[in-house]
């Protein structure tokens, strides 16, 4: 149930610590997402930011701190279907897009809905051959996984994640396995998806794609937030000399092929 | 050159080493000097009894197969169990039959179970070779349900995690996500196990089990000439062979189909 408070976040995490084994990855996360918003986290590798998103939607476990998505308490969660009630409404896209590889394009989409959700096939269905039009792949549908190129995959992908009607969608770094050429394409779906109003939270090293979609960025470094703040003032007037350090690097080395990410979809409308 | 151009040429019937062997010992064996007639008109004869016996030989890893997969699969399923008191008793059951040699489980299953069973008052023959079956199919079981084990291991985490982060529940992943990947998995290694527990049915000649093997020792002694028992062993090599060989060579190719994904 949507909470009667809409101005609290809609995800809220608190002082979150984790460590595998001996080894700290998040050391006091804080982070705030309100209803609609697009949020990117930015960082180097290996700093936690895979870990951050997965303990949003329950698949790990913080040692420490709190983790709210609307009026759940992530953290306190215990049984299977209280999670269960949680990633219904939390959709998650992968770098690697994992989508199962024994099930067409169409029952990749309908599986879940129909078998979590327990709606009618033929509705599942035709909602999916709509999401498959949303990602230009309606004439994929009855194309197995392993049939398909990178892009069109990680673009079933999102669509799968849309079929359950998720009240926001986390994307890890879901462009890096990608081709140069197609990750427009990829890019151009996610952009639809936020100015539809859809709440996103977004790993990824696109950062001319960041800087233009979020209504914040946060940068992490070894499982802290350094910095957070809207993308014109951390990409342009970084206040951390380590955020300065980590866009000069990332930026710097990549100016000759920065790439026009997404074709001018927006000054079409 | 010629000599490597030649050596290339003959890698061509290379590729079927089992038949071309097989072949050349008969022309051998032949050359040297068999009296053919004396030794072939008995084969004929006794052949009805020879294929009676290698009936009983496919009836008996057949069954044993279907039996050992049906309680294998329960097994393997046991193994998956969230709960480790239930998980106990089936690694209990993988490590026990997969370690004793069959032998010593066919002796078992043949002197330790009665001749006949009494079920609601009448009784049951218990025939022999049924327990040879279930000898069989007590490491075929055991076999299987690691085989199961393995395709259930092979699928990778990311299935599991896609799957769990759409909502469905451990039971739902297995049945839905997980198990229709591990079944084109497991094809290959169970058909190998197959070919092996038929192999593995000439054992039941030494429990007294009328199968082909003993019915060529009884044959062998009757007739009692020794070209003719080179001849029958041969032919029991080369029945089990012509058997087991096409259910290897149709792993193999499913093994290289799969690789692939
Ligand atoms: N299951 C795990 N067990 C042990 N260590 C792990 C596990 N998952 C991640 N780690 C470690 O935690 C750290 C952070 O991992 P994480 O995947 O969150 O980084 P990341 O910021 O997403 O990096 P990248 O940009 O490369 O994806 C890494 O050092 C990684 O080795
Ligand atoms: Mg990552």
């Amino acid at each position: 149930m949507p909470s009667a408070d809409l101005s609290a976040p809609l995800i809220a995490l608190r002082d979150v610590h984790l460590s595998f084994a001996d080894t700290p990855v998040l050391r006091g996360i804080d982070l705030d997402v309100q209803r609609g918003q697009a949020v990117s986290i930015i960082g180097p590798s290996g700093s936690g930011k895979s870990t951050l998103l997965r303990c949003i939607t329950g698949l790990l476990r913080p040692q420490r701190g709190q983790i709210r998505v609307d009026d759940t308490a992530v953290h306190a969660l215990h049984s299977d279907a209280e999670f269960i009630a949680l990633r219904k409404r939390v959709g998650f896209v992968f770098q690697q897009y994992n989508l199962f590889p024994h099930l067409s394009v169409l029952e990749n989409l309908t599986i879940a809905p129909c078998k979590v959700l327990g709606r009618e096939r033929r509705e599942a269905q035709d909602e999916a051959l709509r999401l498959l039009g949303k990602v230009c792949l309606e004439h994929k549908a009855r194309a197995y996984p392993g049939e398909l190129s990178g892009g069109q995959q990680q673009r079933v992908a999102i669509a799968r994640a849309l079929a359950m009607r998720p009240e926001l969608i986390l994307f890890d770094e879901v462009t890096s396995a990608l081709d140069p050429e197609t990750v427009g394409e990829v890019l151009r779906v996610i952009r639809e998806l936020i100015e539809e109003g859809m709440t996103c939270v977004l790993v990824t090293h696109e950062m001319r794609f960041a800087e233009e979609i979020s209504d914040a960025v946060y940068f992490t470094e070894h499982g802290v937030i350094v910095e957070h703040g809207s993308p014109r003032q951390l990409f342009n007037e970084p206040r951390s000399p380590r955020t300065r350090a980590f866009l000069q690097h990332t930026l710097g080395r990549g100016e000759q092929d920065r790439r026009p990410f997404v074709p001018a979809v927006a000054a079409a409308r | 050159m010629a000599t490597e151009l030649s050596l290339t040429r003959r890698c061509a019937p290379g590729r079927h080493p089992g038949k071309v062997l097989a072949l050349a010992t008969l022309l051998v064996w032949l050359a040297a000097g068999a009296p053919p007639r004396e030794v072939f008109a008995p084969l004929l004869e006794w052949s009805p009894a020879l294929a009676k016996g290698f009936a009983l030989n496919i009836l008996i890893s057949l069954l044993a197969i279907g039996l050992g997969t049906l309680l294998g699969l329960a097994i393997g399923a046991l193994n998956l169990s969230p709960l480790r008191l239930l998980r106990l008793p089936g690694r209990l059951w993988v490590q026990v039959f997969r370690n004793a040699p069959w032998l010593v489980l066919i002796y078992f299953t043949t002197y330790v179970f009665p001749f006949e069973i009494r079920v609601a008052g009448h009784y049951l023959p218990f025939p022999d070779w049924l327990k040879v079956t279930l000898g069989l199919a007590l490491p075929a079981s055991a076999n299987v349900a690691e085989v199961f084990r393995g395709a259930v291991a092979s699928i990778p985490g990311t299935q599991w995690e896609a799957a769990r982060s759409l909502g469905f529940s451990r039971g739902q992943i297995l049945r839905t996500i997980i198990l229709p990947q591990c079944c084109k998995r497991m094809l290959p290694p169970w058909m190998n196990l197959y070919a092996v527990i038929t192999m593995g049915t000439a054992l039941s000649s030494l429990v007294g089990v009328h199968d082909l093997l003993d019915t060529a020792q009884i044959a062998s002694n009757t007739v009692n000439r020794v070209g003719f028992t080179v001849l029958i062993y041969f032919s029991v090599l080369a029945l089990f062979f012509a058997y087991c060989y096409p259910i290897s060579r149709f792993t193999r190719y499913l093994e290289r189909r799969y690789a692939f994904r």
